[in-house]
C-alpha cells in the first residue's frame, strides 16, 4: 500500500475555520446550556480548595478543556502519514477556548440587559453574580474569556505534551478532584479507623481542601504516580493476557480481595455511608438482572420495574400487619418463597406475548406492562387488595433471631442486600458459560443463526426473563424490609431506565462491569429517589444519565469494562478491516486473542 | 440452574407457549365480549340481571354522553395521529423506534406556552388571537423541527449502521436528556396556557354531536397537516425521495437521490408534525410540564402500530381508533365488567391495545410497509 500524505497546514495561523468555528460554538452553547440549567450556581455551595475554587466554578472550567481536547484529536488514518502535532494544535484549543469565553461573556451582558426570568428559571442576579464573580461586566468578560482560551490550549496540549507529563497531572488533577468531591465518604472512613486528624488537616472546617493541604496532596499524589506510572497498566494487561487456570487463579484472588473488602469495611463505616452502600446494593442486585436479560439475551426490557415491583408488594401484602386484605404477617423468609413464585409467574405472563416480536416493539411492550402494573397498583379496582396510593406501611424487618435487618440499621441492610447480590453474581457467573448463558449470546448475536444451530428460541428467552424476574423481585422484597412501606410511586418507570443506564455505563453483558456500573452511577450520583455521594447533584443526575446513555452508546457502547465478546460484536467492522490492512484473512469470529472465561 | 430445559423437551415447550398465547388472545377477547354484551344489556335495560351481574350500580350512557366520549376520543386520538406520524415515518426510513420523538412533541407544547405567555402579557393574545395562534403555531413548528433535526445529526447519524438496538437505547437517552434538560430550564411546576377566547372555547353543535370549539379546531388542524403531509409525501419530489428511501437505501442512493438529507427532511417533516401536534395538545389541556411527551408519546408509538408501521394513512387512523378505544373502552368493557374507578385505567387501556394488536395482527390493522431490510 502507497503512503499517502494528507494535506498539512503550512503553518499555526492556518486552520480549519470551519472546525473551529464549529467546536467553539459547541463548547459556548455547552457552558450557556450549563448556566442556565443552574448546574454551576447550585455547585457552587461545595467547596473544592477553601475559599479559591468552588465545584461550581470546576464544573464550567472543565468544559473547556475537555472540547479543546477533542476539537485538536487528529484523526489518524491508516495508511495515511499523520502530522506531528504541536503549535497548530495549541493554537485551535486556545480559539475554541475563547469562543467559548465570548459565549459566556455574551450570556453576561444578555443578563444584564434583559429579564428573562419568566420563562427561564435560572436568569437570575445570582447567576450574574457568579459569572462575574461580582466585579462587574467588564471583569467577568476578561476573566472567563482568558481562562476559557487558556483551559482550551491545554485540553490541546494534552496531545503534546509527553505522555508521563500528561498521565501524571491527569492522575493530580482527578485525584485532588475526587479527594475533595469525596469528602464525605474520606471523613466517614477515617473516622472508623481512627484517623480523624488526618482529615483534619486534610479538609478545611467548612468544607473543601485547605490550599496548603491541596499543594501537599498534590506533590505527593504526582510522586506517587511517576513512581507507580506504567505499573498498574501492566498489571491490568498481564492480568487480561492471563489464560485458563492462570486467569482463573488470579480472578478468584481479585475476587476474594473484593468480598473480604465487602464484609469488613461497613463494621468501620457511618450510618450515611452505609445507606449508601446498600441503596447501591439494591440497584445492584437489579442491574444484575437485567444485564442477563438485556446483556447476554439482549432482550430489551424497559418494563424491568414490574418485577421489582412484585417482588415489593408481594412482601408487604405476606409480612405486613397493615395489608388490607389478606395480611398473613409472615416471616421474611417465608415470604421469600411466595416472592419466587409469582415473580416466575409474572416473568412468565409479561414474557410469554412479547417473546416473538421484533426486538424494539418488545422494548415498548415491555414499557407498558410496567406501567400496566404500576397503574393497577394504584387503581381503585386493585386498592382493597395493595391498597392503592396509600401504599401498604408498617413492614416489619427481617428477624434473624439473633438480630434484625431494619431500615434504621442501615448496616444490617447492606449485609442483607450483601447476600442476595452474592447470590445472583454466582448465578449469573456460573449461568454465562452454561449451555444456557451461551444461548443466550447465540441469540442476541442473530436469532435467526441460534435457531438454526437447534437452540431453542423461545424457552431460552423466556429462561432470561425469568432468571431477571426473580433477581429483581429479590432486590424489591429487600427494599420493602428495608423502606418499612411500599407505594405505587416507588416503582416508576424512571426506575428501568436508570438501571438499563448502570448496566450500559458499566458494561452489558460483563458482571465486572455492572459492579463498576452500580458503584460509579448509585454510589456516586445516586439513585432516582437515594442521594449519592455528590448530594449537590441531586437535582441534575438525571440530566446527566441521560447524557451518559448517548454518549456511551456513541463513542463507547460496550462499556466501561466491557465483556471481551461483547466488543467484539460491536466492533466487528473496525476488527475486520484491521484484519484486511494488516493483511490477515478476514475473520469474522474476532481476530486476535480471545478472553479465556468465555471459552 | 436448568441447563438441560434447553435440550430436553424442546418441541413440548414451544407447543405450551403457543397454548398459553391462544389461552390469551381466547381469554381477552372474552372479557371484552362479555364487557360489551353486558353494556348493550345495561343500555337497553339497567335492571336486567346479567347488567347487574358485575356491576349492582349499572345505569348504562345516555346518547349525548356516548357522543361527547366519540368525540374527545377522536379529536385526542387526531393528535395522537399527528405523533405517530413522525415515529412511523422514522421507523419507515431509518428502521428504529425513536423514543425521543415525545420529547420533540413536548418542546413544541413548551414553545406554545412561552409565546403565548408573552402574548398574553402584552394584550394581544386577546385582541388578535388568529395572528397569535399562527405565530406560536410557526414557533413550535419551528422548534420542534430544530429539535429533530438536531437529535438525527448528533445522536442517530453515527449509529446508522449499528446493530438495531443501539440506536434504540440512544434514543431514550435522547429523550432523558431533552425532558431533564426543558426541567432545568423551565423548571419543574406545571404550565399554564392563557384563557382561550369565548368564541373559540364555547360548545357547538355539529350533525347533533355537541363539540367544544377547540376540539374541533384540533380535528381541523389535524386534517390539514394530514392533507398536506401526504400531498409531500406522495406528490413532490422530496416525497418521492422519501418513499424511495425508506424502500432501500442503497438503491435510491445509486439513483442519485441525497439519503442523508432525505434522512433529515424526514426528520424535519415528522418534528414539524409534533410541534403542531404539541401547540392542539397545549390549546386542549392548557398545561404542559416536562413530562409532558412521554405518555402521548408512547401512545403515538402504539397507534403507529396499530396502524401499520411505515403505513401514514394508518398511522393516522391508528391514533384515531387508539383515541376512541382509550376514551370509550374503560365505559364500554370496563365498567360493564365491574372494575370501579374505570377513568384511571385509561392509560392500561392504550397499552392493552398495543399488546391485543401484537398478539391478534403484528404487522397492524392497514398493514405495515417497510424496507426488504427492515421485513427481516
Amino acid at each position: 500500500m502507497s503512503r499517502v500524505t494528507a494535506t498539512m497546514p503550512s503553518s499555526a495561523i492556518d486552520q480549519d475555520w470551519r472546525r473551529v468555528l464549529r467546536w467553539g460554538l459547541i463548547c459556548g452553547g455547552i457552558l450557556v446550556a450549563l448556566c442556565l440549567v443552574g448546574m454551576p450556581v447550585e455547585l457552587d455551595r461545595r467547596e473544592i480548595i477553601e475559599r479559591y475554587l468552588s465545584l461550581g466554578y470546576v464544573s464550567i472550567l472543565l468544559i473547556p478543556v475537555v472540547i479543546g481536547r477533542i476539537a485538536a484529536t487528529q484523526v489518524v488514518l491508516e495508511g495515511f502519514e499523520s502530522r506531528k502535532q504541536g503549535l497548530f494544535d495549541l493554537v485551535t484549543g486556545l480559539l475554541v477556548g475563547i469562543m467559548g469565553g465570548t459565549c459566556l461573556t455574551l450570556l453576561i451582558v444578555a443578563l444584564d440587559s434583559w429579564n428573562l426570568r419568566d420563562p427561564l428559571l435560572n436568569w437570575s442576579p445570582k447567576l450574574f453574580r457568579f459569572l462575574t464573580y461580582e466585579n462587574g461586566i467588564g471583569f467577568g468578560a476578561m476573566a472567563w474569556i482568558v481562562t476559557c482560551g487558556l483551559l482550551g490550549m491545554i485540553g490541546a496540549a494534552s496531545h503534546v505534551v509527553p505522555a508521563m507529563v500528561r498521565r501524571v497531572s491527569g492522575t493530580v488533577v482527578l485525584s485532588l478532584l475526587s479527594l475533595s468531591v469525596l469528602e464525605g465518604a474520606v471523613d466517614d472512613l477515617s473516622e472508623g479507623f481512627g484517623l480523624d486528624w488526618l482529615t483534619d488537616l486534610l479538609y478545611a472546617k467548612k468544607g473543601g481542601l485547605t490550599l496548603t493541604s491541596t499543594i501537599v496532596a498534590g506533590a505527593v499524589i504526582a510522586v506517587v504516580a511517576v513512581l507507580t506510572s506504567g505499573r498498574v497498566k501492566a498489571l491490568t494487561t498481564s492480568y487480561r493476557e492471563k489464560e485458563g487456570a492462570e486467569r482463573q487463579k488470579a480472578s478468584i484472588i481479585l475476587f476474594v480481595v473484593v468480598a473480604v473488602l465487602c464484609i469488613v469495611l461497613p463494621m468501620f463505616l457511618g450510618k450515611i455511608m452505609n445507606e449508601l452502600l446498600a441503596n447501591v446494593g439494591l440497584f445492584l442486585l437489579l442491574a444484575l438482572g437485567l444485564n442477563i436479560v438485556v446483556g447476554l439475551a439482549g432482550l430489551l426490557d424497559l418494563g424491568y420495574v414490574a418485577f421489582f415491583a412484585v417482588g415489593g408488594y408481594t412482601t408487604a401484602v405476606l409480612t405486613s400487619p397493615n395489608s388490607p386484605f389478606f395480611a398473613p404477617e409472615m416471616h421474611f423468609g417465608f415470604a421469600l418463597i411466595f416472592v419466587v413464585i409469582f415473580a416466575i409467574i409474572i416473568g412468565l405472563v409479561i414474557g410469554a406475548p412479547v417473546i416473538r416480536m421484533r426486538g424494539d416493539y418488545l422494548a415498548i411492550v415491555t414499557l407498558g406492562f410496567g406501567e400496566i402494573i404500576r397503574l393497577l397498583f394504584l387503581s381503585d379496582w386493585l386498592g382493597p387488595y395493595f391498597g392503592g396510593a396509600q401504599g401498604i406501611t408498617n413492614i416489619p424487618g427481617v428477624d434473624l433471631g439473633f438480630a434484625t435487618v431494619k431500615g434504621t440499621d442501615p448496616r444490617s441492610v447492606f449485609y442483607l442486600v450483601l447476600f442476595f447480590c452474592a447470590i445472583a453474581i454466582y448465578v449469573s457467573w456460573r449461568l454465562q458459560a452454561s449451555r444456557l448463558g451461551r444461548a443466550w449470546m447465540a441469540i442476541r448475536e442473530d436469532e435467526q443463526v441460534a435457531e438454526a444451530m437447534g437452540i431453542n428460541t423461545v424457552n431460552s428467552k423466556l429462561m432470561a426473563f425469568v432468571v431477571g424476574a426473580v433477581m429483581a423481585a429479590f432486590s424489591g422484597a429487600v427494599l420493602a424490609a428495608k423502606v418499612g412501606s411500599i407505594f405505587p410511586t416507588s416503582f416508576m418507570i424512571l426506575i428501568s431506565i436508570i438501571i438499563l443506564v448502570v448496566v450500559i455505563v458499566g458494561g452489558m453483558g460483563n458482571i465486572a462491569g455492572v459492579m463498576v456500573g452500580s458503584f460509579v452511577l448509585i454510589g456516586v450520583l445516586g439513585g432516582p429517589k437515594q442521594p449519592g455521594l455528590l448530594q449537590e447533584f441531586q437535582n441534575y443526575k438525571l440530566l446527566i444519565y441521560g447524557m451518559l446513555l448517548v454518549f456511551m452508546m456513541l463513542k463507547r457502547p460496550e462499556g466501561l469494562v466491557p465483556s471481551a465478546r461483547r466488543s467484539r460484536e460491536l466492533h466487528q467492522e473496525e476488527f475486520l478491516q484491521d484484519a484486511w490492512l494488516k493483511g490477515d484473512k478476514p475473520d469474522a469470529d474476532g481476530v486476535g486473542d480471545d478472553g479465556g472465561e468465555e471459552e | 440452574m436448568s441447563t438441560h430445559a434447553v435440550s430436553t423437551k424442546p418441541a413440548k415447550r414451544l407447543v405450551a407457549v403457543d397454548r398459553f398465547l391462544t389461552f390469551i388472545r381466547v381469554f381477552l377477547v372474552t372479557m371484552i365480549v362479555i364487557g360489551l354484551l353486558a353494556f348493550v344489556w345495561q343500555q337497553i335495560d339497567a335492571d336486567n340481571p346479567f347488567a347487574r351481574w358485575r356491576n349492582p350500580g349499572a345505569r348504562g350512557l345516555t346518547g349525548d354522553q356516548f357522543k361527547g366520549l366519540l368525540m374527545s376520543g377522536l379529536s385526542q386520538g387526531s393528535m395522537y395521529g399527528l405523533l405517530a406520524l413522525g415515529y412511523s415515518m422514522v421507523y419507515g426510513v431509518l428502521g428504529f423506534i425513536n423514543f425521543a420523538h415525545g420529547e420533540v412533541f413536548m418542546v413544541g407544547a413548551m414553545t406554545g406556552f412561552i409565546a403565548s405567555d408573552k402574548f398574553a402579557a402584552n394584550g394581544m393574545w386577546e385582541s388578535n388571537f388568529l395572528l397569535c395562534l399562527v405565530l406560536i403555531m410557526l414557533m413550535a413548528i419551528f422548534f420542534s423541527t430544530f429539535t429533530a433535526v438536531l437529535m438525527e445529526r448528533v445522536a442517530y447519524r453515527p449509529l446508522r449502521n449499528s446493530p438495531r438496538l443501539i440506536p434504540l437505547i440512544t434514543s431514550i437517552g435522547v429523550s432523558f436528556f431533552i425532558q431533564n434538560l426543558v426541567l432545568g430550564l423551565f423548571g419543574p411546576g406545571a404550565k399554564g396556557y392563557p384563557r382561550l377566547p369565548e368564541w373559540l372555547s364555547k360548545q357547538r353543535s355539529i350533525f347533533t354531536f355537541e363539540i367544544a370549539g377547540t376540539r374541533l379546531l384540533v380535528l381541523v388542524v389535524a386534517a390539514v397537516s394530514m392533507a398536506g403531509l401526504w400531498y409531500i409525501v406522495e406528490r413532490t419530489k422530496t416525497g418521492k425521495a422519501m418513499r424511495a428511501v425508506a424502500e432501500d437505501k442503497e438503491i435510491a442512493s445509486l439513483m442519485g437521490i441525497d439519503v442523508n438529507r432525505t434522512i433529515v427532511t424526514t426528520f424535519a417533516v415528522g418534528g414539524a408534525m409534533a410541534g403542531v401536534g404539541g401547540i392542539l395538545w397545549g390549546l386542549m389541556f392548557r398545561s404542559v410540564t416536562h413530562m409532558t411527551g412521554f405518555l402521548p408519546g408512547v401512545k403515538a408509538f402504539t397507534a403507529a402500530v396499530v396502524g401499520g408501521i411505515g403505513n401514514l394513512g394508518g398511522a393516522m387512523a391508528g391514533g384515531i381508533s387508539l383515541g376512541s378505544a382509550e376514551s370509550l373502552a374503560p365505559l364500554l368493557i370496563l365498567e360493564p365488567l365491574g372494575v370501579p374507578g374505570v377513568s384511571q385505567l385509561k392509560d392500561a387501556v392504550a397499552f392493552t391495545v398495543l399488546v391485543l394488536v401484537l398478539l391478534f395482527k403484528p404487522s397492524g390493522l392497514f398493514g405495515e410497509r417497510l424496507s426488504s431490510e427492515e421485513r427481516a
